[in-house]
């Protein structure tokens, strides 16, 4: 599902220069749950970004979904990122000036859906999080969980075959860290989404079907 | 899409109460002034009373002598009209009048200004002023010198008093010579300074003999009437054709410069042949309206900078699921076009009501200002520049964010 080859990534600012990923080849199937673990710095945010296109590499070769990805024009990026992607991050990035059901929406209206479907396929992703209650809620009245959950409905409204998550649980107590994880589980044994999560747990980890592991850019397991 | 744009838009305007009420107010107030001074161009430009058929008029209304050393100019004489305008062949009519200048008289000890004009009789036929009581001066009357007078309404009441019932017949003295009022007419703006006057006089009894000055410069203008709107450029061609046969005055000068114009650019003629009137009205409007516009459009522009950087996560994430630069850039333009309508809505409120107290307040008499359809066609034309050159570039720089920075921030 991705194939990732010889990646690095080097950060250039004017006087330093950071190898934040150094040659890493990563193969995941489909419908895999692959973990990523490793301390702080290590470039495993950075990892990530690039198997969801935000960011490019430095060096080598990405394949995901079947689709070579270099020559994308930023169209062409949007297209597919919105087709074939779903984010989850740390700290949620839930637009706060819009209502739970209207985030969920978000990633629909780049696509041709109309208002009605929009909000039926809304619906249905709150309700598999268990959310159908809060709809109408704005991001800032829930608590950290619910805006997480509310998270995870976005990232699959739109059926992504990927789910990218960043520290899902990272600014969670282990009791909702725990919820999440089952929701994530769930999705991945129910609709065989790929998805592949960056976490602090070795908790989390365990439950995963396999283990990566970096140390200063490069991958040691 | 549209209506997720509107209420992001909304949102994010009552999220940000302060921003968005100076930026409301820096456009509202801007539109304001802008729409007034349309309004008031509008006015000048558009309003054809008295000179309903301004569109097969010429006039004439500056002359000017240059030569090595010296260079004069003004308006044209009365020999000048009489003598090489009327011998023209496709004017139809020759309105003569002249420039208005102001006299005074005493109504009960208490002084007034009467500004009086010089008639023709032809005047009275290409000019269709709106006579609320008797008529125009007759051409007989006008031969015969007689001591006649069409008055404005605003006179008839500084004179007559604002009680006075019809005048036509009772007398009215200015300079020490009583005229028999002949008829009242509606009042025009000063603004319109080539038609305006208090008092309207046969041009015979002017005490100058006018037919003695052989100067070509003097205190007259002329209109110039064609038969059709299609003979227009012709009697434009033949006028012109007149000015180098004219016989120079004197060695002082070479050349002669006097031009058959079009109401708007007679009425922006300077009397400087090396500075036109129009483009000095153009430049000068278009200085004014880029002055008026810069600061609110750069305040908007700064503001518009500080919300995009402030709502960068939103755009790390339209961005993460799906949404273009070029979706985004529309987004975000489409929400500036938003507030500068609010905007525009406001400004359209507050010129009414400048409008209504500048009206009231007559600042200058007679010149009754209006938001009428053209000017609220400038008003969205405005609205419309407005919201997009305060809205791209800042959108241009959000397009740009790099969405893992744009999600860090
Ligand atoms: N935009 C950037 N510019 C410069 N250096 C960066 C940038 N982003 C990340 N880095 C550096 O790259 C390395 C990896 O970062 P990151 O992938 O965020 O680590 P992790 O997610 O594992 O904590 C770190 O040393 C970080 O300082
Ligand atoms: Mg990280």
């Amino acid at each position: 599902m991705i194939s990732l080859k010889n990646i690095e990534k080097v950060y250039r600012t004017t006087n330093i220069e950071t190898l934040a990923l150094n040659n890493i080849s990563l193969n995941i199937a489909k419908g895999e749950f692959l973990s990523i673990m490793g301390p702080s710095g290590c470039g495993k945010s950075t990892l990530l970004n690039i198997m969801g296109l935000l960011d490019a590499p430095s060096k080598g070769q990405i394949e995901i979904a079947e689709q070579t990805t270099e020559k994308l024009s930023d169209k062409q990026l949007a297209r597919f990122r919105n087709q074939k992607l779903g984010f989850i991050f740390q700290s949620y990035h839930l637009i706060n000036d819009l209502q739970v059901l209207d985030n969920v929406e978000l990633p629909l209206l780049y696509r041709d859906a109309s208002a009605r479907e929009r909000r039926q396929l809304a619906s249905e992703a709150l309700e598999k999080v268990g959310l159908s209650n809060r709809m109408k809620h704005f991001p800032t009245q829930l608590s950290g969980g619910q805006r997480q959950r509310v998270a995870i409905a976005r990232a699959i409204v739109g059926k992504p075959e990927i789910i990218l998550a960043d520290e899902p649980t990272g600014n969670l107590d282990s009791a909702m860290g725990n919820e999440i994880m089952e929701i994530l589980i769930n999705l991945n044994q129910k609709d065989s989404t790929t998805i592949v999560m960056v976490t602090h747990d070795e908790n989390m980890a365990q439950k995963t079907h396999r283990l990566v592991r970096l140390f200063d850019g490069s991958q040691v397991l | 899409m549209l209506k997720n744009y509107f209420k992001i838009a909304i949102a994010v305007l009552r999220r940000r109460k302060f921003f968005t009420f100076i930026s409301l107010f820096g456009i509202s107030f801007t539109l304001t002034i802008l729409m007034v001074a349309t309004a008031f161009i509008d006015k000048i430009i558009n309003d054809d009373y008295p000179d309903k058929k301004r569109d097969r008029s010429l006039y004439i209304n500056k002359i000017e002598q240059d030569g090595k050393e010296s260079m004069n100019s003004s308006s044209v004489s009365y020999y000048f009209l009489d003598h090489y305008v009327r011998s023209m062949k496709t004017p139809v009519k020759l309105a003569v009048s002249s420039n208005y200048s102001t006299t005074n008289t005493y109504v009960n000890n208490h002084k007034i200004d009467i500004n009086f004009k010089y008639t023709n009789a032809d005047y009275w036929d290409i000019l269709e002023y709106k006579f609320l009581e008797g008529k125009a001066i007759s051409s007989q009357q006008i031969d015969n010198a007689e001591r006649v007078t069409v008055i404005s309404e605003d006179i008839k009441r500084a004179y007559f008093g604002e009680q006075a019932g019809p005048v036509v017949g009772k007398y009215l003295e200015a300079d020490n010579v009583k005229y028999r009022v002949c008829g009242v007419v509606k009042n025009i703006p000063i603004t319109a300074y080539m038609l305006y006057a208090d008092i309207y006089l046969p041009y015979t009894v002017s005490k100058i003999n006018l037919k003695d000055d052989k100067s070509y410069l003097g205190e007259f203008s002329g209109i110039i009437l064609a038969k059709t709107k299609a003979d227009v450029p012709k009697m434009q061609k033949e006028f012109d054709l007149i000015i180098p046969k004219l016989p120079m005055p004197s060695k002082e000068f070479n050349v002669i410069h006097s031009h058959a114009d079009s109401y708007l650019d007679a009425y922006v003629r300077s009397g400087n042949e090396k500075k036109s009137g129009m483009t000095y009205a153009i430049i000068a409007l278009s200085l004014f309206a880029l002055f008026v516009m810069l600061l609110p459009t750069l305040n908007l522009v700064n503001i518009n900078i500080t919300r995009i950087m402030e709502r960068s996560s939103e755009i790390g994430v339209r961005k993460a699921f799906g949404a273009s630069s070029q979706t985004l850039v529309y987004q975000f333009i489409i929400e500036n076009l938003i507030l500068t309508f609010l905007g525009g809505i406001i400004g359209i409120v507050l010129s009414l009501i400048a409008m209504y107290f500048i009206n009231d307040a007559k600042f200058i008499a007679n010149l009754e200002l209006r938001l009428n359809f053209t000017v609220l066609l400038y008003a969205l034309f405005i609205c419309v520049f407005f919201g997009l050159f305060s809205g791209v570039y800042p959108a241009w720089r959000m397009s740009k964010l790099n969405v893992v920075t744009a999600l860090k921030a």
